[in-house]
């Protein structure tokens, strides 16, 4: 079972938690002796020692040779012992299981969308199984981003154009933080998933119903998408404010472009507004959406459908 | 060399140097002094050359590993032999600067002028055979960069990422002609102020470092050459 | 070249005994002659001016960081004013002020004076340094005028090589400033190895010229690799040449191997100094020899030269090999052994001294905690396993911070209240001092230790926004960080009051025994010396050193620092 977190570390809901936390431990009270031997001696030696009278001239000290031997040797042992730890810990953290349940990864300015073997997938929304080794092979689709959570002590950076990996098994059912932790530009701090533990049943029901989209009606799972898929992370469906317009209203209505001209906003325009964004740029907006060309022919109808409604 | 100023022990501090060589700085106590100051110093700005230069040549290097078989390709699009000429230019205005520097020694300024213009000319000489190389790629297609055309006049270029290549390369002899134009910018500062007599046996430390820097400049191309034209 | 100083004849030597009749501050007044000056001693102060507004306006940056912090979601800024402004505090902070501080203030001013030479060995250079560094700053201000940066001070491709034009800017003022480090760094070799005295043989060196020699080698040695990679980040922008961005072949690791292959030495560019300055004040205020002088000298040689093989510890979880990972994981901790051999050497050297806590020594003290800590933090960032949990959060901030301002700036703190006197010939409030180094110290513990916790927590680095759960430790750092700021400003205000109103310093307030305490007065003559100083002891012979009681004993440093002029040797006839 997992931890429920202490002072310093958050609850451990991972099977390499335990290892990370003891050594966590380990190196912290060491540091902490340490310090308490510097600032110990250093107080103790100002004031014993201290200035009485303007003209004080002491003597010089020997040096004891002892002393600074073993102030060479105790550290030296002390590092190498964390070393082998720290390295053996590495090692496990970085070797998946061969029987590792596997999920693909994407993560784009600025969220995460998860691809299930069965074909199921969810934006912003881990679900793993609880007690099960699991995979993630992780790409991004432009800049750099960082996959971290804390509760399972993990984190790995996701590179474009290239596969990087990592594994945990969760001990825990519960709900964690997913941070993306590599600065990736306007909404690095949004980029905050969800992770859901969940025992294996309840796992199998999830995947069941998410691979389920083929036969929900298009604006439904339009609207599933827009939150999956964080479009509401830069447009609100209210009409406030967001990095991008906002979609209250927008269908069938003039669209004033950055370029002077003006585009009427039907399903053409929307359609191409979510797979090639930069071609046309809405007035007033930065071109900062990135390319949704990715999504399939029937996501991306199910989005229109859903920018329609609003 | 200049032993004479030995007796600044107990320093004339702000005289205005009587007894001293007029080229002596009044914060130091001799000219050996001073010389090897600029010596040592000469000698560390080399070193963050050197190092400025490796940089380039670690990228050269990681890329040759992921993309072997386009720098082969690629390498091929150069004129080994314009490379070559090149080189040979090159040691030959080393020792020509070497030269220079023994004739001042000897106190000859007319030869050691005539060598730096030797110098002077053959770097001119380098740079042409550049600007011939360069302009000949550029008629091909190829660019560095995003103006690169793969399938230009050179058709085999056509493997993926001959650009890097090119790229690398055009930094690389880029960066290098800029080092090579400084050192014509120097030279001629050189010729003009032995022109004025600023130089004689007892002090010539600009021609000295001038020479140090150039045989620096000689030396990357003598390690850039083989690497880009050969490889 | 001889011309600018020495026409100026010897007035110095005309009013022999007549002290501060004309002095390095006072012998020549225009702008112009400051402006243009060659003198190492008026370059320091120069750059003290330039680097503190530098380090205000940073500083200011980090309290609009912390507002906007105080509450999750937006306080006072957008997403984007907030990536700025800790991207601006972060380039400002390291590349136009911690890097250049001590070295450029301190170290020109005193590095000539403590060997016993009239200059750095080249003068013209060292100026050249300082309008190379103003180039620098002012492609800064235009790189923050044409838009903005925000790419972290670590300039992560791709993402830096998508952003806006200013980037470039950046990148360039980075490359331009980088050679005014090479210029100090080659200037201080060339000066400890040439310009020493007579007598004044290598293990007689002070330690502050030590640390500066181990700083100057990481200059030269790193900075033309980040002039190269600043100049690559720049013809990839401009050619759209494929180096570091994957999208035209290029390795965004590769970028990260060139960035910390500097960085990371650069860390010990800015902690050595601040090493040499502590050696000074721990002796200097226990009046004590200085516990293993050879091991504290040679570890910062060996600091120098092991920093260079460890910058991978920044990249555990990029993507590089689990084999490298292992490497550098381990000469990270050997790093923390001749760092431990100096700070148990500095706490040995109070035994059997007469510990004297003035402000300066107080600065040491709370240097060699805040340093401790941040350099044992430094480890637990280094062991690789527990590394994958707090890279990139503000467990990682808490270190840096703890080494930089804790270790660094309070080094710089507490040298500039040492040389004070030295500099301006004035003593500055001791009583104001002592008041803010103690609230320096518990504004800094408040600030940062915080987020030590956080980090380990979980909290992401350069968030502008984060979840509930860590607002209170938040809102403890911000208000600390007030403390702080009321801490430095308060120094501020009586340094600069001290310029006008100060008691007049004598030549050697503290009693210290090196050579620009003994034999130069405060503030110096423009020669620095009115005689060539022959050295016949160490450094730290305090029992050697008559000049530092008188030859009576009269004692020194009662009160306020400002002691009744202790016997330094004038120039008793002139030649
Ligand atoms: C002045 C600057 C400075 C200094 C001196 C140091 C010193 C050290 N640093 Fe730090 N570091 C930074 C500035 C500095 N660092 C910065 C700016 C970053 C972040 C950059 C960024 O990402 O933005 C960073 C990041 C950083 C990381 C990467 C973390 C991450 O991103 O995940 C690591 C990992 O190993 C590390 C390690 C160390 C170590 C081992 C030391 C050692 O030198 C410390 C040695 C000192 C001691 C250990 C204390 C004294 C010793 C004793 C009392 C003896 C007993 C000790 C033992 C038994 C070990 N540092
Ligand atoms: C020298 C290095 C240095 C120094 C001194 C500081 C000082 C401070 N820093 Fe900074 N910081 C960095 C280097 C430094 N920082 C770096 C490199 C980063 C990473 C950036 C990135 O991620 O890209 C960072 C990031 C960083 C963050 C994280 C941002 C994020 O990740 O989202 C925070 C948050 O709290 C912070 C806060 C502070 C605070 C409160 C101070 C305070 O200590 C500041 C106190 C100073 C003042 C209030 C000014 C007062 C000054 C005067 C009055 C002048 C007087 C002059 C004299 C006395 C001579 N800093
Ligand atoms: C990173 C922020 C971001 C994300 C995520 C994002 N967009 Fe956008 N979007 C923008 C911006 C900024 C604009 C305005 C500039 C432009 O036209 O490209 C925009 C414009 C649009 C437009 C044109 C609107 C108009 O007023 O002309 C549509 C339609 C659209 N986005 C749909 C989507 C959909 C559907 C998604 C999710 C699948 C999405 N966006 C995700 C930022 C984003
Ligand atoms: Cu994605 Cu930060
Ligand atoms: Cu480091």
């Amino acid at each position: 079972m997992g931890n429920n977190g202490t002072v310093w570390l958050p609850e451990g809901a991972s099977t390499i938690a335990a290892d990370i936390d003891w050594l966590f431990y380990f190196v912290y009270w060491t540091s902490a002796l340490i310090m308490l031997l510097v600032v110990g001696g250093m107080v103790y030696l100002a004031y014993k020692y201290r200035r009485r009278d303007a003209s004080d001239a002491p003597r010089p000290v020997k040096e004891s040779k002892l002393l600074e031997i073993s102030w060479v040797v105790i550290p030296t042992i002390l590092v190498l012992l964390v070393f082998t730890w720290g390295f053996q810990s590495y090692l496990k953290m970085n070797v998946a299981p061969p029987n590792a349940y596997e999920i693909q990864a994407t993560a784009f300015s600025w969220g995460w969308s998860f691809d299930y073997p069965n074909g199921a997938s969810a934006g912003n929304e881990l679900h793993v199984p609880v007690d099960r080794p699991v995979k993630i092979n992780m790409s991004s689709e432009d800049v750099l981003h960082s996959f971290f959570i804390p509760a399972f002590r993990v984190k790995q950076d996701v590179l474009p154009d290239r596969y990087s990996s990592v594994w945990f098994e969760a001990n825990q059912e519960g709900e964690y933080h997913l941070f993306c932790s590599e600065y990736c530009g306007t909404q690095h701090s949004e980029m905050v998933a969800t992770v859901f533990v969940k025992s294996q049943s309840d796992f199998n029901a999830w995947l069941d119903e998410a691979s389920a989209g083929e036969d929900l009606p298009l604006p439904e799972l339009g609207e599933r998408l827009y939150t999956q898929q964080s479009c509401n992370q830069c447009h609100s469906i209210d009409g406030s404010q967001k990095v991008g317009p906002s979609f209250q209203g927008i269908y069938d209505q003039e669209r004033p472009l950055a370029s002077g001209e003006a585009v009427v906003a039907d399903d053409n325009y929307l359609r191409e507004s979510i797979i090639e964004p930069n071609a046309k740029i809405a007035e007033g907006y930065p071109a900062a959406m990135p390319s949704y060309a990715r999504l399939s022919e029937r996501e991306i109808n199910a989005l229109v459908a859903f920018i329609k409604e609003q | 060399m200049a032993t004479q100023t030995q007796e600044t022990q107990d320093v004339q501090a702000h005289g205005d140097g009587h007894g001293h060589h007029e080229r002596l700085q009044h914060h130091f106590i001799s000219l050996d002094q001073q010389f090897s100051s600029a010596k040592l110093g000469m000698w560390l700005f080399l070193v963050t050359e050197l190092l400025l230069f490796s940089g380039m040549f670690v990228a050269y290097a990681v890329y040759m590993q992921w993309y072997p078989e386009a720098f082969a390709v690629a390498s091929e699009a150069l004129d080994w032999k314009m490379g070559f000429a090149n080189t040979i230019v090159l040691l030959a205005s080393s020792l020509t600067v070497a030269l220079s520097i023994h004739f001042i020694q000897k106190g000859n300024t007319k030869a050691m002028i005539t060598s730096l213009s030797a110098t002077l000319g053959l770097a001119v000489v380098f740079l042409i055979v550049k600007y011939f190389e360069y302009t000949d790629k550029f008629s091909h297609g190829i660019y560095p960069g995003e103006a690169f055309n793969p399938t230009g006049s050179y058709a085999y270029l056509d493997v993926p990422n001959a650009v890097q290549y090119f790229s690398i390369y055009y930094v690389m002899t880029g960066i290098h002609a800029v080092h090579v134009i400084v050192g014509m910018l120097v030279f001629a500062w050189l010729i003009y102020r032995a022109l004025r007599h600023h130089f004689s046996p007892e002090w010539y430390t600009p021609v000295e470092l001038g020479g140090l820097y150039w045989h620096f400049v000689d030396l990357v191309w003598i390690f850039l050459f083989p690497l880009l034209y050969l490889l | 070249m001889s011309s600018a100083t020495a026409a100026q004849g010897s007035p110095a030597a005309s009013k022999a005994g007549n002290q501060g009749a004309s002095t390095y501050l006072n012998h020549k007044k225009t702008i112009r002659s400051w402006l243009l000056t060659l003198d190492h001693k008026r370059i320091g102060v120069l750059y003290a001016v330039t680097l503190a507004t530098v380090f205000l306006l940073a500083g200011l940056l980090a309290l609009a960081v912390r507002a906007e912090l105080f509450m999750p979601g937006e306080t006072i800024m957008s997403n984007d004013a907030y990536n700025q402004t800790f991207t601006m505090h972060g380039i400002m902070m390291v590349f136009l002020f911690i890097v250049p501080s001590i070295p450029a203030i301190l170290g020109n001013f005193v590095l000539p004076m403590q060997l016993g030479a009239k200059d750095v060995a080249f003068p013209r250079l060292n100026l050249a340094s300082w309008y190379v560094y103003m180039i620098g700053g002012a492609l800064v201000v235009t790189a923050l005028l044409v838009g903005s940066v925000d790419t972290g001070w670590t300039f992560y491709t791709p993402y830096s090589s998508s952003g806006s034009v200013s980037v470039l800017y950046m990148t360039l003022a980075i490359f331009i400033a980088g050679f005014s480090s090479i210029f100090t760094g080659i200037n201080f070799i060339v000066t400890i190895h040439k310009m020493r005295a007579p007598g004044l043989t290598w293990n007689r060196l002070p330690l502050f010229v030590w640390g500066l020699y181990a700083t100057s080698i990481v200059m030269v040695l790193a900075t033309p690799v980040i002039g190269i990679t600043m100049l690559l980040l720049f013809l990839e922008r401009i050619l759209q040449i494929g180096i570091f961005d994957p999208a035209l072949g290029g390795d965004p690791i590769l970028f990260q191997h060139f960035f910390w292959f500097y960085s990371h030495p650069a860390v010990y560019i800015m902690i050595l100094p601040a090493f040499g300055i502590i050696s000074e004040l721990m002796t200097a205020f226990s009046r004590q020899r200085i516990f293993g002088y050879k091991a504290i000298a040679l570890s910062s040689v060996a600091i120098a030269l092991l920093g260079f093989l460890v910058w991978g510890h920044h990249m555990f979880v990029s993507g590089q090999s689990a084999i490298s990972g292992i490497v550098f994981s381990l000469i990270t901790y050997l790093i923390g052994i001749p760092s431990g051999i100096k700070i148990f050497n500095w706490v040995a050297t109070m035994y059997k001294g007469s510990v004297w806590l003035q402000t300066p020594m107080l600065y040491a003290l709370s240097f060699l905690f805040l340093f401790t800590i941040g350099g044992l933090t430094g480890i637990m960032v280094g062991v690789l396993a527990v590394d994958v949990h707090l890279h990139d959060t503000y467990f990682v901030v808490g270190h840096f911070h703890y080494v930089m301002m804790g270790g660094t700036v309070i080094a710089l703190l507490g040298g500039m209240h040492y040389w004070w006197p030295k500099i301006t010939g004035k003593m500055y409030n001791e009583t104001l001092g002592k008041i803010a180094a103690i609230l320096i110290f518990i504004g800094f513990n408040t600030t940062f230790f915080p987020q030590l916790i956080l980090g380990a927590q979980g909290m992401p680095r350069r968030y502008a926004n984060y979840v509930e759960e860590f607002t209170f430790l938040h809102q403890v750092s911000t208000i600390g960080s007030l403390v702080l700021a009321a801490g430095l400003f308060l120094v501020l205000g009586y340094m600069v009051y001290s310029l006008f109103r100060g008691q007049k310093a004598a030549s050697n307030p503290w009693g210290a025994a090196t050579l620009e305490w003994t034999m130069a007065t405060s503030p110096p003559d423009p020669h620095n010396f009115t005689r060539t100083p022959i050295v016949t002891r160490g450094p730290y012979d305090f029992h050697l050193a008559d000049e530092v009681f008188g030859p009576q004993h009269t004692g020194d440093g009662a009160g306020d620092g400002a002691a009744p002029e202790p016997a330094v040797p004038r120039k008793t006839e002139t030649a």
